[in-house]
């Protein structure tokens, strides 16, 4: 008699174990340490790959599955934002400049990011993070695509939006977060987990993804929102994984304590000086502010990530040792970094302004240990200034720091009125650095960091010109031919918001959504 | 402590003298004035005299402060790392020793920015 049998379904944890292990196989032609050169030079010592856990235990075809529901539901609200016009629902067009800087300075580095991931998949020889490494760097490139579409529809209303990726490998405040991925992706696979896998995405990325979002909530910017909350889910993942990645390090050998202390110290420093374009977003950029950069840094640094690095104590890891640093210049960096790409608006490719009376009492009250003593004296005299129409644009380039790349703008320890300056010497050459986080980085790899692709230098070449340009030819506008270079609409997408094409463009057309005439 | 690598990590610095053209590399950074938000970078050829930087490549630079015309540079103090400094004015830079990439702070005793906020 023909018996009717079930077809055996796996249950979950089978089907996780099946899809997830035994993929791939020892090596007969080549001895697996010539396959893997990169599992072992950074002195990283692993023993039992199969103690990797995976929090999550997705499977490719679960993913395929999750990630499509939430790009349809994405792409609606896009094509919705798209022909309702939200473009003009958007609190102020002031707003624009900080989704401008999201495109050009963090949408780009996704992709790297994807990169970055695809190539530790590939250089682990565990199957665990090998798997695990392989999803995220998918998440990675979809964010990078799903941002460029959530924000290509400003591309045909406001300037600065057009050629983000050729801008990313020229303009000199691009090169500060596009250095910070450089360095981490020509590390090995180990830290550049550290480096992005844990600092960046599990100590740090409360701080960049929370502001933007909330601010384009705040700010009526629906399209990014929607993008947002598309990503979220897949950043709870990635920073479990880069959780599990330095517990896993840290369980495996006792010898891999200091290199891993190392490089937490290193890249927590190297992310916060990135972030200082974040902070100077939140308190300067967004319209509807979200709250105060100090605000952001006290919840999502000093309180979760305290809580984080109490839990990592257990393993003998301590705190960076550049915090103590950071709760003062928590107060100042903002305004500071504001302060710079006021000044050298003429070479950003979004607009800049002074803040309002009314922003500045804002200021005053988030930060009053700072604002009023160091800083509203200098935006005030600014916009006098500019209200009698001699509005101020710094004509020389600035000295950058040799590690992050940003100009010497940060101030001295314990003296928020004076430069702080650093010096090392190598191989005969000096090198100048902005901190003692980047002067330690600096000198722990001085081959490293000697050979920086620094703006200010490469422009002093002669590297940074449209090609065939002769700057002997009389006349020649060096600024001129640099932002040329920049692929910048000179006078557009630069200069002052007051003026600018976006604010006539944004008011006369909701004005015409508003208005009779 | 050297750079961890697969294999040999030599490479030349981005930023030597012979890639400028001639000329060399000189930071200045005004103390007390953080209206300029960073010191600013030159590029200079060596035979120019100090002078030149002071009466032509600083008052553009700087100029724009309210406190740039009360600078008396017989009073002006310097510091080149960190350490004070007496420039000759009349010596070119390289005469006086400037290499390339150095550091000067100039420091204009009894002005502090704007309302004194060292701005």
């Amino acid at each position: 008699m023909d018996m009717n049998v079930k077809k055996k379904k796996l249950g979950l944890k089978e089907k996780y174990a099946h899809m997830t292990r035994g993929l791939d196989w020892q090596t007969t032609y080549q001895p697996m340490e010539k396959v893997f050169p990169q599992a072992t030079f950074e002195g990283i010592k692993i023993h039992d790959w199969d103690k990797w856990e995976d929090p999550f235990r997705l499977t490719m075809d679960a993913y395929w599955k999750y990630q499509a529901e939430k790009e349809r539901k994405l792409y609606a609200v896009l094509d919705a934002f798209a022909q309702n016009n939200g473009h003009l629902g958007i609190t102020d067009a002031r707003y624009l400049n900080a989704v401008k800087l999201f495109l050009t300075g963090i949408s780009p580095l996704e992709y790297v990011a994807h990169r970055g991931f695809a190539a530790a998949g590939r250089n682990f020889p565990g199957v665990g993070p090998r798997v695990a490494c392989l999803m995220q760097s998918v998440d990675e490139i979809r964010h990078a695509q799903t941002q460029i579409h959530a924000i290509s529809n400003y591309n045909k209303h406001y300037d600065g939006f057009h050629d983000f990726k050729h801008m990313l490998e020229r303009v000199w405040y691009l090169s500060v977060p596009k250095s910070f991925f450089d360095d981490a992706f020509s590390a090995g696979p180990f830290e550049w987990m550290i480096a992005i896998g844990f600092s960046f995405e599990y100590v740090l990325t409360n701080l960049l993804f929370v502001p933007f979002m909330s601010g384009a909530a705040y700010n009526g910017d629906m399209a990014t929102v929607t993008f947002g909350f598309s990503a979220q889910s897949d950043e709870a993942r990635h920073m479990t994984l880069g959780l599990e990645c330095i517990k896993f390090m840290l369980e495996q050998d006792p010898d891999n304590l200091p290199i891993v202390q190392k490089w937490i110290d290193k890249w927590a420093w190297r992310g916060i000086r990135v972030l200082s374009l974040v902070g100077m977003m939140m308190d300067y950029m967004l319209p509807k502010r979200v709250m105060s950069w100090k605000e952001a840094w006290e919840i999502y640094f000093e309180q979760n990530g305290g809580a984080l690095f109490a839990d990592l104590a257990r393993y003998g890891i301590k705190v960076p040792d550049c915090l103590t640093q950071c709760s003062e210049d928590k107060e100042h960096i903002s305004h500071q970094t504001w302060a710079t790409f006021y000044q050298y608006g003429g070479a950003a490719a979004f607009h800049t302004w002074m803040p309002n009376d009314e922003e500045m009492d804002w200021l005053s009250a988030k930060y009053p240990n700072t604002f009023d003593k160091y800083y509203r004296d200098r935006f005030t005299h600014w916009r006098d200034e500019a209200e009698k129409g001699n509005r101020f644009y710094t004509n020389t380039l600035p000295m950058l720091c040799q590690v992050c790349q940003i100009p010497m703008l940060f101030t001295e320890p314990g003296d928020p009125t004076k430069i702080c300056y650093r010096e090392s010497e190598y191989e005969g050459e000096k090198y100048h650095t902005c901190s003692d986080g980047c002067k330690h980085i600096f000198d722990d790899e001085p081959e490293k960091y000697s050979q920086a692709w620094l703006p200010v230098h490469q422009i002093y070449q002669g590297n940074c010109f449209p090609e065939g340009t002769d700057p002997t030819a009389e006349g020649f506008d060096p600024l001129a031919a640099v932002l040329d270079w920049y692929h910048f609409n000179n006078g557009h997408d630069n200069l002052d918001f007051e003026g600018s094409r976006d604010q006539a463009n944004f008011a006369a057309w909701r004005g015409m959504a508003t208005k009779n005439t | 402590m050297a750079v961890q690598a697969l294999k040999d990590y030599k490479f030349p610095p981005a930023d030597s003298q012979d890639k400028f053209h001639g000329g060399q590399l000189l930071y200045v950074g005004w103390d007390d004035h953080l209206m300029f938000c960073a010191p600013f970078a030159y590029c200079l050829p060596p035979s120019m005299p100090f002078s030149e930087l002071c009466e032509k490549f600083m008052p553009h630079s700087f100029g724009y402060h309210p406190d740039w015309k009360s600078v008396d540079f017989s009073k002006v103090t310097w510091l080149k790392s960190g350490q004070p400094w007496q420039p000759d004015m009349s010596k070119t830079l390289a005469e006086q020793g400037l290499k390339h990439k150095d550091m000067l702070r100039f420091q204009t005793p009894g002005l502090k920015g704007i309302n004194g906020s060292c701005s």
